[in-house]
């Protein structure tokens, strides 16, 4: 008799074997003649340069937080999503109520405009007071207006 | 043979093969995918234990989540040209060992030379029912609602700390 998590686990079983049988039966069949040039890492048919390892922006980090967070709050609603019948309204309003605190984080995150991607440009206060003293606070629209009216006259 | 005997043994034997594997590899970022194969061992062996809300969280939280904030450190890091901690530093190395034979013997002792107390086995039948989900929900929705509530706003309390820390802050 298999339970549920029986079933899970013949499931992975199978693709784990499946994988398997397929790269093996591929390295049966397939011709093995590796050069030089082929050996290399591919990016877009460029030869690579340098490592591929960069400081990339420390927001992706932000995200997988975020992420972190509402997965933890998944797994408590697991749970409550079986057994919130048994107990009426009062069931469902304790998940609720749970629901809507993380909702108020989400709102939070929301309005502080941290789901978007460009966020604003944050300068340093030094930067900010050069433009000050220039008086002409520089947007791209309107540099971009000055010079179509430029070439106009 | 148990079929239950079978698949501890394979899954201890996977658990314990790629904790090895994770320690002794030198490069971090195929440490962290030996960790998740330890973490999905460390899932059946729960199952196998009854425990079926802590294997759910095993993979979904620490597989899945847990595992991508340690890739993203690794990545930010960039811990590629770092030399062994053990070759910089003699005496840590003595250390390490000293602490690893204490814990080999605790463990050792722990599982051949004490017997568990005969309080743990007058209540199987329940502990193993008190695994499932439906029975953790019962309890949650039941005696622990102050704390489930409590564990919501820490949650929003971490969400709203991780997103006014990461801020960069120049005024």
């Amino acid at each position: 008799m298999l339970t549920e998590f029986g079933k899970i686990f013949v499931f992975i079983l199978l693709a784990v074997v499946f994988v398997l049988i397929a790269l093996f039966a591929a390295k049966l069949i397939r011709p093995s003649r590796p050069t030089k040039e082929k050996m290399l890492i591919y990016e877009c048919g460029e030869n690579p340069v340098g490592s591929p390892w960069i400081k990339f922006n420390i927001r992706f980090y932000v995200v997988a937080l975020i992420f972190l967070i509402f997965d933890v709050e998944v797994v408590l609603l697991f749970p409550w999503a079986l057994t919130y019948q048994d107990y009426g309204f009062y069931g469902f309003l304790v998940g609720l109520v749970f629901l809507l605190v993380l909702g108020l984080g989400m709102a939070y995150e929301w309005r502080k405009g941290d789901l978007d991607w460009e966020r604003g440009i944050i300068s340093p206060p030094i930067l900010n007071e050069i433009l000050k003293n220039k008086k002409a606070p520089l947007k791209i629209n309107d540099s971009e207006n000055q010079i179509t009216e430029e070439i106009k006259a | 043979m148990n079929l239950e005997i079978i698949l501890f043994i394979v899954l201890a034997l996977v658990a314990v093969v790629s904790s090895v594997a994770m320690i002794t590899r030198p490069h971090p970022v195929i440490s962290a995918v030996f960790l998740i194969l330890n973490f999905f061992a460390l899932s059946g062996l729960y199952l196998l234990l009854n425990a079926q809300f802590i294997a759910v969280v095993q993979v979904i939280v620490y597989a899945g989540a847990i595992m991508v904030l340690f890739l993203f450190v690794l990545m930010l890091l960039n811990t590629n040209k770092e030399d062994n901690i053990f070759k910089q530093n003699k005496a840590l190395k003595i250390f390490a060992i000293a602490i690893a034979v204490l814990i080999f013997a605790q463990v050792a002792f722990l599982i051949f030379f004490s017997s568990p107390s005969d309080a743990l086995n007058s209540q199987v039948a329940e502990s193993v029912q008190s695994g499932t989900i439906q029975q953790i929900g019962t309890k949650l929705y039941t005696d622990y609602i102050l704390p489930f509530e409590a564990a919501g706003f820490l949650l929003l309390a971490a969400t709203i700390g991780a997103l006014v820390l990461s801020k960069k802050k120049f005024e």
